[in-house]
């Protein structure tokens, strides 16, 4: 065994390369391991989008669904509310959710498709409680001029009758706004965009 | 001496499929020529399916919406075309019998078949589908699986057989065999376009057992490639170190 | 340039000065690989010690996702296993690189054993790196029994049911012993749930544990090589044998290549022929499990069918298995039933050349006997077989303290 002229140059080369192809191979390989911890076929399919008929949903009232394992509301407002909207503005951290997690094509105040109907993600963006409704106008133990909006009961966090969150609560921004569409004036389908947007 | 070794070496690498053929015992059954890659087959495999065996046999591992992406469907396709039942796309091939009824009805609970390609093989399929006949009793049966709970439900695309028999005595007793089926009533299709049908059911069972295979071996090939670049630069890199010593 | 490498360099080197006072990285190193001399004229048997462990990683690695989404429960097993294979993204490959690993680890470890057969590995002084390696052995066939359980297919089960029984062959306590092992008056969910946490942590701990005391016992002696002599024997003057090379780089990057070529077989299968034609994955398996239908031919996988052989060659329960048992256990004897004064084949005579392939070939012929329905005739050959593989040991004991012998030379051929 001798180490008598040793192509350095060539050695280190080829051991680069075997490294280089190597650590490529690895990396490919380890990419079904991690795939595989994705929503599966079967997560996708109880995950699918669900329809919600709300032809039979009165003024003030609220829808509850399971979608993807959240809760999503469906809350039809009243004209009165939809007014109140920009009175509570003032005491907002995010009134035009500017920096709040909703689709694209999700605008203004209103923060729906159809300013009648709201479809949010109910859970606190705080902590992940589910907020209670309360939609009475007046005095509540919790703020004095309440316009109506949905308080939650786990660290006291506040939004309006647009899941709009108040200032000076622990949620850090609005109540999420799920993708959703109208299939008919009366079915609405959580989880599929409206045509034409992404 | 050296090659001796290399030759007993050999000796149980042969031995290993021929070990394996002898562990699929599939038995002496016409090939089907089912081909999992031809997606027309699989689509019309796939109808035949819904038509005629879904009503019984679920095939509960597959989902619809994998149909209408491997079989280059659609999902819109598939709900109008695939789908009877209130199933939405990505719900798997169930049936709407309960088990227990159907236990009452059969005497048996109609098995799934979405691993009946694994299990028993698409020749095995192929040939079943062929082989029933009415005896003259007016009883279905059928030759590859006698006596099962099952009736021909294609009998209106095959026609009806009928057994020819051959009796011999064996041992003082009179045994009765059948050497082959003869078709007694015409079907709606000619024997050559049913056995077409057949085929196309077996290739989509055996598609079923086993929807990753078409996807495999496109990314076997792959994997085989870098792999051979790979021993090849592993090779060099040996073989420069090894010039130390020699 | 060189001012910032240099600067770097002194870096690492304070670095290692300072691990190595608290941990003895550099030690372990020179002492395992740098500095570890194996001898020089390994050949092809000599990359399976290697290759076993590259695929005892791949099932660690792949089986830690398997459980991620299997269910080791009656109800569900069977069909959490075709999630796997169809819902799961690349479950397929998961599963498959798994269910064929179970068998290319017998098949490297058969050729690791049949290769401590030919050049004597086994012998003085490495008879416990050979009863560490049996240990595994064991410990592995304990593993893939285990597993071969959790699909809840039929051969699962009844395979499981084959297996639990043979322990009832033991007077006196065989009833209430498979009773024990079951958790149940048959095979049920306690059994998978109980196989289920043996296979996934409780063995393979152990194989890992006793990985490391076959790599220690073998580092101490050192290793063996084809001509089955002594490297330590002639040494230069520094000490270092002269038939020696480090073991990095230049066994490292050997055994690299071996890998490689390793991995296109094993993707191969993986790839185009996962059941290997119901060898690896069984037909039968593909039924759930059914307790009240017996598959009509029940078979163990390929690895355990020699042994399986052996068993149904006896037409008595407790002496088949008894004499099965004894199959597998004669295997720890081999050092000590060698008396012969060389280890390699290559210097011994004939007879050795002779005995080696007629086990090889009982072995084989077992295997393949033991996964066939077993005709009359069949049973007759195996037999024969089990009585050539038994021959063996005996004759291996008597022959070899006299058998002939060549001239051993003082250094390795190459």
């Amino acid at each position: 065994m001798s180490a008598d002229g040793v192509n350095k140059e060539r050695r280190r080369f080829l051991l680069a390369t075997t490294s280089a192809v190597g650590a490529v191979g690895a990396g490919l390989a380890a990419v079904p391991f991690i795939s595989s911890w994705k929503p599966s076929a079967r997560a996708q399919a109880v995950g699918a989008p669900v329809q919600v008929n709300v032809a039979k949903l009165g003024e003030g009232q609220l829808l509850k669904v399971q979608w993807r394992g959240q809760t999503i509301g469906i809350l039809r407002r009243s004209k009165k509310n939809l007014d109140d909207l920009p009175s509570v503005d003032a005491k907002l951290r995010d009134p035009m959710s500017e920096s709040s997690d909703q689709p694209a094509y999700i605008k203004g105040e209103p923060r729906a498709l159809r300013p009648e109907y709201l479809v949010v993600n109910m859970h606190c963006t705080h902590l992940g409680c589910v907020p209670t409704l309360i939609p009475q106008v007046g005095p509540q133990p919790f703020e004095a001029d309440w316009k109506g909006g949905f308080y939650c009961p786990c660290h006291k966090s506040k939004f309006d009758m647009a899941g709009r969150v108040y200032q000076g609560v622990p949620a850090p921004t609005n109540l999420v706004i799920p993708p959703y569409s109208f299939a008919d004036d009366n079915t609405i389908i959580i989880g599929v965009n409206p045509e034409g947007a992404a | 001496m050296k090659t001796m070794f290399q030759t007993l070496l050999a000796t149980a690498i042969l031995a290993l499929p021929m070990a394996a053929n002898a562990a699929g015992a599939a038995g002496a059954l016409p090939a089907s020529g089912a081909n999992v890659n031809d997606v027309g087959s699989l689509q019309r495999g796939a109808k035949l399916y819904t038509n005629y065996c879904l009503g019984c046999h679920s095939a509960e591992y597959v989902r619809y919406n994998r149909l209408a992406e491997d079989l280059e469907l659609g999902e819109d396709l598939v709900m109008k075309n695939l789908v009877f039942s209130d199933a939405k796309i990505g719900d798997p091939m169930a049936i709407a019998m309960e088990a227990d009824d159907a236990e009452r009805w059969f005497g048996k609970a109609p098995p799934d078949l979405t691993l009946i390609g694994r299990s028993r093989g698409a020749d095995w399929v192929y040939n079943y589908l062929l082989s029933f006949y009415r005896d003259e009793h007016g009883a279905w049966n059928n030759t590859v699986l006698q006596n099962a709970a099952m009736p021909h439900v294609m009998w209106k695309l095959q026609g009806i057989q009928k057994p020819i028999y051959e009796t011999h005595t064996e041992d003082g007793i009179e045994v009765r065999t059948i050497t082959h089926l003869e078709l007694e009533t015409p079907g709606t299709m000619s024997p050559a376009e049913y056995q077409d049908a057949a085929r196309d059911l077996a290739a989509f069972l055996e598609y079923t057992s086993e929807p990753a295979m078409l996807k495999r071996k496109h990314i076997g090939v792959w994997v085989m490639l870098y792999l051979a670049l790979f021993a090849l630069i592993a090779y060099l890199l040996k073989a420069e170190y090894w010039r130390d010593v020699h | 340039m060189s001012k910032p490498a240099s600067g770097l360099a002194r870096q690492a080197t304070a670095f290692m000065n300072w691990m190595d006072e608290r941990l003895p990285v550099t030690k372990f190193w020179d002492d395992h690989l740098a500095k570890y001399y194996a001898p020089k004229n390994f050949n092809f048997w000599y990359f399976m010690g290697s290759l076993a462990l590259v695929v005892l990683v791949n099932q660690i690695v792949t089986g830690i996702f398997l459980t991620m989404h299997y269910k080791p429960s009656a109800a569900e097993a069977f069909a959490s296993v075709e999630y796997i294979m169809r819902d799961v993204d690349w479950g397929w490959l998961i599963r498959y690189m798994h269910s064929t690993g179970a068998s290319f680890f017998f098949i490297v470890i058969y050729l690791h054993m049949f290769r401590s057969l030919l050049y004597g590995s086994h012998r003085k002084p490495r008879e416990m790196i050979w009863v560490f390696g049996m240990l595994l052995y064991l410990l592995l066939m304990a593993e893939a029994f285990f597993g071969y359980v959790l699909p809840w297919g039929q051969m699962s089960y009844w395979g499981a049911q084959v297996i639990i029984n043979l322990f009832g062959a033991i007077p006196a306590i065989g009833e209430p012993l498979t009773e024990w092992i079951r958790g149940d008056y048959f095979i049920s969910d306690a059994t998978l749930n109980r196989f289920f946490a043996l296979h996934v942590i409780a063995l393979p701990l152990a194989l890992c544990a006793l990985v490391v005391l076959h790599l220690t016992a073998l580092h101490e002696v050192g290793s063996n090589n084809p001509d089955g002599i002594d490297i330590k024997k002639v040494k230069d003057e520094n000490g270092v044998p002269k038939d020696g090379i480090p073991f990095h780089p230049y066994y490292t990057v050997k055994d690299l290549f071996g890998v490689a070529m390793f991995l296109m077989v094993f993707a191969f299968v993986i790839f185009f022929w996962p059941d290997a034609g119901g060898l690896f994955l069984e037909h039968d398996n593909f039924v759930p499990a059914n307790p009240l239908v017996t598959p009509e031919h029940i078979k163990p996988v390929w690895y355990f069918t020699p042994f399986y052989a052996i068993l149904k060659a006896v037409p008595d329960k407790l002496m088949g298995v008894i004499l099965m048992g004894v199959s597998v256990m004669v295997l720890f004897l081999l050092p000590w039933l060698d008396r012969s004064p060389v280890r390699s084949i290559r210097y011994k005579g004939a007879w050795y050349k002779f005995l080696v392939i007629m086990f090889a070939v009982a072995f084989v012929r077992l295997g393949m006997l033991g996964m066939a329905e077993g005709t009359p005739a069949q049973t007759i050959e195996m037999r024969v077989w089990t009585f050539v593989y038994f021959s063996f040991f005996v004759l291996l004991f008597f022959m070899s303290k006299n058998g002939k012998t060549k001239p051993v030379p003082e250094r390795v051929t190459h």
